[in-house]
């Protein structure tokens, strides 16, 4: 299959700090539309595609492009969680493939470290609609949700917690190297900040079991911004454009009698690789959201770099280090669990992607050429949403 | 006596569910035309769209899918319950749904994948409605 170049991302901006109790959400949105901007050579008043999660006070659909003073032709809210950018993504694609924009602007802000959200711990339904009706009795956190299918994933495959830690070990190891994710870590007042092994993770107290603490990611403040530009337009942007070869989308939930250790990645994934002409094989770079150990595990077999229940034994050989041959590196920035995790962090995906592949990483994957960034929104076992996004060098 | 969130009302596809647990009674919904079991409660069947879905009664009975022990809520409702056991139950009828395992003496090692569970239907405190648990069988 031939490779369709036809759009590409050429500007990003990562917020430098995890605890900004002194910003808005929509203030971190400005401050890295206007950042991701000038990293591309491209002007406020170009911006004519604005994709929006509706984070942020007085934002999405309505409030963003009133903030920002814009007029785009393209207003997209969608918002389907940590994976709302790989969706945002996805449709920019379209929209720039089809001439409906030409400069398309994803942004993301969130205040969840300095005003306390309790996301992980804090109970996930509310009550009053058909679901939560349901499920509101029991206390299910939003932990304890992504443990049911860590739980499940080790009765049927034999996984261990000692595979699963590998994935923070290896995560933490690149945080090292990450100066932003090291500042994140103090700024939030991490016990201990440094390299860490599997018996820490282990030795971590358990907050759902099976998940331990080091197995969570962090709570922060944070956002950022990417644009992405037609064909034309990269052609004259200040750096080389990392062309977006293909795109997946896909949703799942409980169902009677489904299996919970599979996830939406399963049926995105390979939507997202057959569009782009590539194999998980050529991958150099896997991008993975990691709320949780499990959710890497899950979506490493998902993606196809292993078979569905060995992601133990494909974790344990080491192969997620970005200096390791034998698989692509893992989250190479530290990931939600080491470096930024401040409600969705579909969007960080992307922004480590594409320093890996203009070769600006702080674990820096020689001659990196493709790779893939996949968003897990929502409860893996519960509904969920996976977006899978194929990325290439110039 | 535990006090658990309640469902709120209206809300017209549950309803159903919570009046029979009143009554305890442990209800689901199985499509007319083909046959599908559903659960959650909804209007249209999950397979082929048809809104003639009718009431069944469950036994009950069913077993464990997954589970995770919470040691840590900060939902007022569940936080000072210690640790407990929140599971996916897979009744004999053929649906999944959402429940707490109790009675356990050491839910951190007295509880597994795969064991047969029973309903109970747990007094509150406060509310309207008792709240279906499972028991180990």
């Amino acid at each position: 299959m031939s490779q369709k170049r036809e759009s590409a991302i050429v500007g990003i901006h990562e917020y430098p700090k995890r605890y900004a109790p002194d910003v808005s959400a929509m203030d971190i949105k400005a401050i890295s539309i206007k950042a991701a901007l000038d990293d591309a050579g491209l002007s406020w008043s170009d911006i004519d595609g604005l994709y929006d999660a509706q984070d942020g006070e007085g934002g999405g659909g309505l409030g963003l492009a009133a903030y920002l003073g814009i007029k785009p032709t393209v207003i997209d809210t969608t918002s389907v969680g940590g994976s709302s950018y790989e969706f945002h993504t996805a449709h920019a694609m379209r929209d720039i493939a089809s001439g409906k924009c030409n400069v398309a602007v994803l942004s993301y802000g969130s205040k969840a470290a300095s005003l306390r959200t309790p996301i992980g711990t804090g109970g996930v339904s509310g009550g009053g609609n058909w679901q939560a009706n349901m499920e509101a009795s029991y206390g299910q956190t939003l932990i304890s949700n992504y443990a049911m299918v860590a739980h499940r994933h080790m009765h049927e495959y034999g996984t261990t917690s000692e595979q699963l830690a590998q994935i923070s070990v290896s995560t933490r190891h690149h945080a090292m190297r990450n100066p932003q994710a090291v500042q994140a870590m103090t700024d939030l007042q991490f016990e201990g900040i440094g390299e860490i092994t599997v018996e820490d993770v282990l030795d971590s107290r358990v907050i759902a079991d099976p998940l331990h603490l080091l197995e969570c990611c962090m709570v922060s403040d944070g956002g950022g911004a990417l644009i992405i530009v037609s064909k034309e337009i990269a052609e004259k942007t200040n750096k080389p454009p990392v062309w977006l070869l293909g795109s997946g989308e896909a949703t799942k939930y409980r169902e009677n009698g489904g299996d919970i250790t599979t996830s939406a990645g399963a049926q995105s994934a390979p939507i997202a690789f057959s569009e782009a002409g590539v194999s998980p094989s050529e991958i150099d770079i896997a991008m993975v959201y990691d709320s949780f150990s499990i959710t890497v595990a899950v979506c490493l077999e998902d993606l196809g770099f292993c078979a569905k229940g060995e992601a133990g034994s494909y974790i344990g050989d080491g192969k997620l280090r970005y200096d390791q041959p034998g698989g692509p590196a893992l989250n190479t920035d530290g990931g939600g669990l080491s470096s930024n995790h401040p409600g969705m962090r579909g969007l960080f995906l992307l922004l480590e992607s594409v320093r890996q592949l203009r070769g600006e990483s702080t674990s820096q994957v020689e001659n990196a050429k493709l790779a893939v960034a996949h968003g897990n929104g929502g409860l893996l076992g519960g509904n969920h949403t996976g977006g899978t996004i194929i990325l290439a060098a110039d | 006596m535990p006090d658990r969130s309640m469902p709120q009302f209206p809300e017209p596809d549950t309803s159903p569910f919570w009046e029979s647990v009143k009554n305890e009674q442990l209800s689901y919904q199985q499509c007319n035309v083909c046959n599908t079991v559903v659960f959650y409660p909804r209007y249209a069947c999950s397979s082929c769209g048809s809104g003639e879905l009718v009431w069944k009664d469950s036994k009950g009975e069913g077993e464990i899918y997954t589970y995770s022990v919470v040691r840590q809520n900060r939902n007022p409702a569940f936080a000072d319950l210690g640790a407990y056991v929140l599971a996916y139950v897979d009744l004999d009828e053929g649906f999944r749904m959402m429940t707490n395992v109790v009675g356990i003496k050491n839910p951190l090692t007295d509880i597994k994948i795969g064991q047969r569970v029973k309903v109970k239907f747990e007094k509150q405190e406060s509310g309207e409605f008792p709240v279906p648990v499972f028991e180990l069988i």
